[in-house]
């Protein structure tokens, strides 16, 4: 839901209804990078009541626009987020397994020269 | 792009943790910031990507931590939201219970079962999982405790007959039970392979006295802790910035000794030069900001507290249903799909 007026696209406050904090700071931190906003924030009308108001305005550009290609950015970041993450976790389990192998075979090696003594 | 004259960079990158309080603990955020100096603080993605790193620390069965550098606290928040409060998981949800002659009352044992955790993979929306508790104490024979274990999967749905209202029905048409499976849940590839079970054989559900019986059915389903806290996939989940502790001035021999003996998690180590001793920083991830190094006159000039803004140690704590990387996963993927 919108709010804005007909005249002015480049300022608007958005409704979203079902939605708290988790939502609301990111898209507020994204919108924030954007050099074309010069004012943006959220605010929790009621924190009994799951909605947020976040209010936009830019230097020119109409509101919505801006509000879509933040959520995008956020979107391409988190992706980013995930395939970095996915990437460390399998090379530490990598690394661990080549250490359990090293920790083997330095093992059976110990063995193998008692043995011959 | 020019740099941040160093103490503005400090600001701006740092939180100096005084005495008494932290201070510059906001983010500076605004694209148009530092737009007197000629900076851009107006972040891209490609810069985003180029710097964002994530590091492993710890890697178990049930918990991990790592470190995500290059990432606003806003998002590191959001995460650690989602990981808590909006992850999926199994849990028992409706009991119907046929018999129960012990001393817990039924609502109290349904409470208990719905804490129980139970260990799968992702599960469908349309599955319902079905558990069976028969547990009887015979007259004579002592008290028995009963443990998760006891609960048995029924891949078949439901065993219980409903009753039907129709006098007249077929006696030889299928008896109606609670759930309709069209298939046996064992055909489901991935069941086969895990089959459901509590996740730990050994949580007390109840105890019973000679004489006692439960007979009970349990179904679970998929939702979300919103709802209720039986639904969390994580036991807790939680991050700090780095700490970063930073000798202003060389501190020497007594002074140097002095340090390292306050500190309460070794973080100073004495080197020993030809001349004397100074103490150097051996281990800053393990400050836990208590200040004592801080604490006295004069301590601080010598000694500074900060924690880095942009670099997050992440700790998360599974229940079992899930290890750990495929929650954090799961977390950035609902964040992705709520911006869609």
């Amino acid at each position: 839901m919108e709010h804005g007026s007909f005249t002015d696209n480049s300022a608007a406050t958005f409704s979203l209804t079902d939605e708290d904090h988790t939502i609301a700071n990111t898209v507020r931190f994204t919108l924030n990078q954007d050099p074309r906003v010069t004012f943006c924030g959220y605010s929790i009308p009621h924190p009994s009541e799951a909605r947020v108001n976040i209010r936009v305005q830019t230097t020119g550009d109409p509101a919505r626009e801006v509000l879509k290609d933040a959520c995008q950015n956020l979107m391409l970041m988190c992706r980013h987020v995930r395939c970095t993450f996915d990437k460390a976790v399998e090379d530490f389990k990598a690394s661990n397994a080549v250490k359990a192998m090293k920790i083997d075979s330095q093992d059976s090696s110990g063995d193998d020269s008692e043995e011959s003594e | 792009m020019g740099q941040l004259p160093p103490h503005l960079e400090l600001q701006r990158s740092r939180v100096s943790c005084n005495k008494d309080a932290p201070i510059h603990t906001e983010s500076i955020q605004y694209s148009g910031a530092y737009a007197s100096m000629g900076i851009d603080n107006s972040s891209r993605l490609d810069r985003f990507s180029n710097n964002f790193r994530v590091e492993v620390v710890r890697l178990n069965e049930d918990d991990m931590e790592f470190d995500m550098i290059g990432i606003d606290a806003a998002i590191a928040n959001s995460f650690r939201r989602i990981l808590i409060a909006e992850l999926p998981k199994m849990a028992i949800e409706k009991v119907l219970i046929a018999n129960n002659t012990s001393i817990i009352q039924d609502e109290v044992l349904a409470h208990r079962l719905g804490l129980v955790p139970i260990q799968n993979d992702q599960p469908n929306e349309k599955n319902t999982i079905v558990f069976k508790l028969h547990v009887q104490c015979k007259r004579g024979s002592p008290r028995i405790t009963v443990k998760s274990d006891a609960l048995k999967w029924l891949p078949n749905g439901s065993e219980l007959v409903k009753e039907t209202r129709n006098a007249t029905s077929d006696s030889s048409s299928k008896p109606e039970t609670y759930t309709y499976f069209c298939c046996s849940q064992e055909t489901i590839p991935e069941f086969v392979k895990n089959p459901i079970i509590p996740k730990y054989p050994d949580i007390i559900i109840a105890k019973l006295g000679p004489g006692q019986e439960i007979e009970l059915e349990a179904y679970a389903v998929k939702g979300i802790r919103k709802t209720h806290a039986k639904w969390s996939p994580v036991a807790t989940a939680w991050y700090r910035m780095l700490p970063e502790v930073v000798l202003l001035e060389d501190i020497e021999d007594d002074l140097a000794e002095e340090l390292k003996s306050k500190c309460p998690v070794n973080l100073f180590d004495i080197e020993d030069l030809g001349k004397g001793r100074r103490a150097t920083v051996a281990r800053p991830r393990a400050c836990t900001l208590c200040r004592e190094c801080i604490r006295g006159d004069d301590w601080e000039k010598r000694v500074a507290l900060h924690r880095v803004k942009d670099h997050f140690i992440f700790t998360i704590e599974s229940t079992g249903a899930l290890p750990p990387e495929v929650l954090f996963t799961e977390a950035v993927k609902i964040l992705e799909d709520t911006n869609a």
